[in-house]
């Protein structure tokens, strides 16, 4: 067992993950894994290490290899850690059809890295993604909740310059996303 | 100018906030039914408008609906699959972004129909903003006594959530889904049991595309006989296309089920025609998954008529010369693009989105990406094409759910139609400058190039 | 009761059974191979597919043919199915399918496997498979993993069955290891390699189909078929302590569950038996333990043959040539 004793949710997101708990019939509380991880990985950096999964298993009272299943099961749930700004890219058909290879080419060339890459400063992660339902606003990438759409490598730039002081990891919620009940 | 039943009111500023939304006839149909219908004769509205299911199945819902057990004492669910990850197909985002409370207002009356008092609403992680949109909806419909504890004083108690996914394709597979939503990996189940019988926590369940559910809104508050009085045949209704690809207008459109696939592709309405006047090449009609067909097969049927935007005339003449309606995922490609990589961006989606459970999946799809790379990079052979062709015969209708075929499909039509493209790939490598494969490509596609010479 | 044929062998059965089960109880030969089914997990099966019969038939009261091959280790029968399984083309050809996808990232080290002379894989290979290679690509390897310091995971060797997953979750409390990743890099593992730390844990190794989960008391120690299995059992407080030794001259090299003509243990054994109890003098010896399909010490069936009717190894041999 990992030093799950070492990590502290702040009591928000503690009381945001038992209150989405009572979104389920009681027992179903394993029901909470994804948003719970979600809660996790926007909390610790934007990724999910041992010592933090297994603070989620904790709190919802589940084995941790459930929770390993789980968070290894989802592309969205980051494994190993990730620079300020995560950048996914998507490359399916549509955005291929539209020109998402030149802008992964571009991205790459202007920060250095390659897909799967991050700066060395870590401030940028480059993932390429399969399709986000962006199609007809193709080229498209996605920071946190933000999609960027109809992309030019102009675009591009201006997305990278806006990012590159960060203060904050990117995510995917905000402290508005989940209502409490 | 077709009608509109779900993107009637799309135009309309502040259409998502509940007070607009109300003003514009918002909420008509949960009043209608609990008022003054019971459960059964929404069900039998449901039926009589031949609605199907417009995540990709096209199974007629009505009949869904009249599947589910409804043993004593034990809960029912309505699960709404917004799991949309289809490549091509973006409607349901557009309608949730849109019209959220068209969502929830078909949800409440639905659920009204099957009994259900909880109803999730499973949203792919990757639209979280969506997720924020319906919660404030939620929020409104609570306020405003359309949810919670007996609503319009009827003794109808419903409650309503959001689930998020946390990508996974596969989830947008209804068995899959609910196993994601018991917060679990998302394997598709072996069925039988249906969800119908066991579904959400064992419980019966019924699970339908955001469409769909939005669609039951019109069907109550005009009966299912209007509903059923638009379209062609068993083909009923509207139906949202999500419009992509080399295309002047992309974007999502409510279509009456029956515009011809020509008036789709190049009326002002619609499409507006190819990108930058160029010929087309190919269509994929129903997301991804679906038969990719050549210009001449998706304008013209085998037999010469007019291909109709509806289920029957885009699958007419089966797989050998037609494809599916699917999701209305519909990408269109040009003259310039290459149909071999156009083909692998799909092998690799597939092969990132098995889910692992079953063998002919989780090793077919990676094979087939790994022989379509080896093509694309300049390495392939004949004999590759025919490896290609066995390997996703050998998948198709092998595996628990359908992705697999999902991911037979593609490749199987691809070869059927541009066999030859295929070849220029692998006969004339050396004739081909710059094949080299980035993840990617080059933008000058010298194989499609060449195999149109 | 439900009548059923396969094969063109018909048998009564009851109601609930399902085609897998009956094909069983009319003999091995009729019988479809499973990777994934083990008859004492629940909700075992359904996922390496080695299973696939054709339905021609699907009951008397609608004989409509099954649209799809079908699982048979999960399909009940219903009264009038009629089943076909080698005499059917379509079986044969998918079964042939399947072993490609389950080879094709399968290390093949045979020779250094423990597992090899009772391996079901290389069974299946040998009864329905190809006997060319078609794939040319780098296969997925992973490293070994020790799971605590009994058990070695040969993840490379994986065909991820779920059995031990299922007998972690069933027969031992608390379960520690998993299915982690997706797709094709799905892995069973325990994530930081934790010791399945239960008296019963060492059951994965017999229901693993492979040579991916071993004993690594037995380690290198003999070939299986050099080895002479023994019935013996003791008291146990913990399990039933009826066992099989696997002798060489006089040495106690393992100790396993009993297994059936399915290859599937009898009753599930507590980790003493299996680790630590390696004497003669442990042991009250029944006699040698019967004929195993799945074993080379069983390599020539001694048990009374049922041969499909419709059907016969030539057929066989003439595709697969």
């Amino acid at each position: 067992m990992s030093d799950s004793n070492k990590i502290t949710f702040s009591p928000e997101s503690e009381a945001l993950i038992k209150n989405l708990v009572k979104r389920y019939p009681e027992g179903k509380h394993k029901s909470a894994l994804l948003p719970a991880l979600h809660i996790a990985q926007a909390e610790f950096n934007g990724w999910l290490s041992a010592p933090v999964m297994d603070k989620v298993a904790e709190l919802l009272n589940l084995q941790p290899i459930e929770v390993y299943e789980v968070a290894s099961f989802y592309s969205m749930y980051n494994l190993k850690p990730v620079g300020k700004c995560l950048i996914e890219v998507c490359r399916t058909s549509s955005c291929w059809l539209r020109g998402a290879e030149d802008v992964v080419k571009h991205i790459e060339k202007r920060l250095g890295i390659k897909d799967g890459e991050t700066t060395t400063d870590g401030k940028f992660t480059l993932k390429t993604v399969e399709c986000l339902g962006s199609c007809g606003t193709a080229p498209m990438l996605q920071i946190g909740q933000t999609f960027y759409e109809n992309l030019t490598l102009e675009k591009v730039d201006k997305i990278l310059e806006e990012w590159k002081d960060a203060g904050k990891h990117s995510s995917y919620l905000d402290e508005h996303t989940f209502r409490n009940i | 100018m077709g009608r509109k039943l779900l993107l009637e009111n799309d135009h309309i500023e502040g259409i998502h906030s509940y007070e607009v939304y109300r003003k514009n006839g918002g909420y008509k149909s949960v009043e209608k039914a609990l008022k003054s219908m019971t459960p059964e004769a929404v069900v039998e509205e449901v039926k009589k408008s031949g609605l199907r299911g417009r995540g990709g199945a096209g199974f007629p819902t009505g009949m869904k609906w009249s599947f589910l057990a409804k043993p004593e004492g034990v809960p029912r669910y309505l699960v709404c699959n917004a799991d949309e990850s289809e490549p091509g197909t973006f409607k349901d985002r557009y309608l949730m972004e849109r019209i959220p409370h068209l969502l929830v207002e078909g949800m409440i009356t639905s659920s009204y129909a099957l009994g259900a008092n909880t109803g999730y609403i499973y949203v792919r992680g990757e639209y979280f903003y969506i997720i924020k949109i319906l919660e404030q909806a939620i929020s409104e419909a609570y306020t405003n006594g359309w949810l919670g504890k007996n609503i319009l004083g009827t003794g109808y108690n419903l409650d309503l959530y959001v689930q998020c996914g946390a990508g996974a394709y596969i989830c947008g597979e209804e068995t899959a889904l609910l196993e994601s939503l018991e917060g679990k990996r998302g394997n598709p189940r072996i069925k039988p049991p249906f969800p119908a019988v066991k579904g959400l926590w064992e419980c019966p369940t019924v699970v339908n595309n955001v469409e769909t559910i939005a669609a039951v809104v019109p069907i109550v508050n005009d009966g299912g006989d209007a509903y059923a009085a638009i379209g062609i045949g068993k083909s009923t209704g509207t139906k949202l296309i999500s419009a992509s690809g080399h295309i002047k207008k992309p974007g999502v459109y409510e279509i009456e089920l029956g515009v011809s696939v020509e008036e789709f592709i190049y009326a002002d309405e619609y499409c507006g025609g190819i990108l930058n006047d160029k010929k087309l090449k190919a269509v994929v009609a129903g997301g991804s998954s679906v038969p990719i067909l050549p210009a001449d097969l998706i304008l013209k049927t085998a037999s010469g008529e007019k291909r109709l935007m509806t289920y029957e005339s885009l699958a007419d003449g089966g797989f050998a010369t037609g494809t599916m309606l699917g999701s209305g995922g519909f990408i269109v490609m040009d003259e310039s693009t290459s149909i071999v990589k156009n083909l692998h961006t799909f092998a690799r989606f597939y092969h990132h989105e098995s889910c692992g459970q079953c063998s002919p999946c989780r090793e077919g799809t990676g094979w087939m990406e790994k022989i379509l790379h080896k093509i694309l990079d300049g390495h392939g052979t004949l004999a590759d094409v025919d490896l290609l062709w066995d390997i996703q015969r050998k998948i198709e209708g092998n595996t628990i759910c359908p992705l697999g075929d999902a991911a037979a499909w593609p490749v199987a039509s691809a070869i059927r139609h541009f066999k030859s493209e295929f070849e220029a790939y692998v006969t004339n490598r050396k004739s081909i400058p710059d094949v080299k494969y980035y993840f990617h490509c080059n933008n000058l596609d010298a194989a499609a190039a060449y195999s149109s010479l | 009761m439900a009548k059923v044929t396969i094969d063109g062998i018909t048998i009564e059965v009851a109601d609930g059974t399902t085609i897998l089960q009956a094909a069983r109880m009319i003999g091995p030969d009729v019988a479809p191979p499973t990777m994934c089914y083990y008859s004492k997990l629940k909700t075992s099966g359904g996922y390496c597919r080695t299973c696939l019969v054709e339905v021609s038939k699907g009951s008397e009261k609608d004989p409509r043919p099954m649209p799809k091959l079908v699982a048979s280790c999960r399909t009940g029968v219903m009264d009038g199915m009629e089943v076909k399984n080698t005499s059917s083309e379509k079986v044969r050809d998918a079964r042939a399918g399947v072993v490609e996808f389950l080879l094709l990232n399968h290390p093949l080290d045979c020779p250094v496997c423990d597992q090899a002379g009772e391996c079901h894989l290389q069974d299946l290979s040998y009864e329905h498979g190809n006997y060319k290679t078609r794939t040319e690509f780098e296969r997925r390897t992973f490293d070994k993993i020790d799971i605590g310091n009994k058990i070695q995971l040969h993840m490379t060797r994986c065909i991820l069955c779920y059995r031990c997953v299922k007998t972690a979750e069933q027969i031992t409390d608390g379960r520690v290891h998993g299915v982690i990743n997706r797709g094709d890099h799905a892995e069973i593992s325990t994530y930081v390699e934790q010791a399945i730390d239960n008296d019963f844990s060492g059951n994965v190794i017999d229901v693993c189909p492979v040579g991916a989960l071993t004993d690594k008391t037995f380690r290198f120690k003999s070939r299986v078929w050099f080895t002479k299995p023994m019935y013996a059992h003791r008291n146990c407080d913990k399990c039933s302590g009826k066992v099989s030794l696997w002798y060489k001259g006089d040495d106690v090299l393992r100790v396993t569950g009993r297994k059936d003509q399915w290859g599937e243990v009898e009753e599930f054994i507590c980790n003493t038996c299996r680790f630590d109890k390696k004497s003669t003098s442990d042991w009250v010896i029944e006699g040698p333990a019967p004929i195993n399909r799945h074993s080379v010490i069983s390599a020539n069936k001694y048990a009374k043959l049922v041969k499909p009717k419709e059907f016969t190894l030539n057929d066989i041999k003439a595709i697969t040539d």
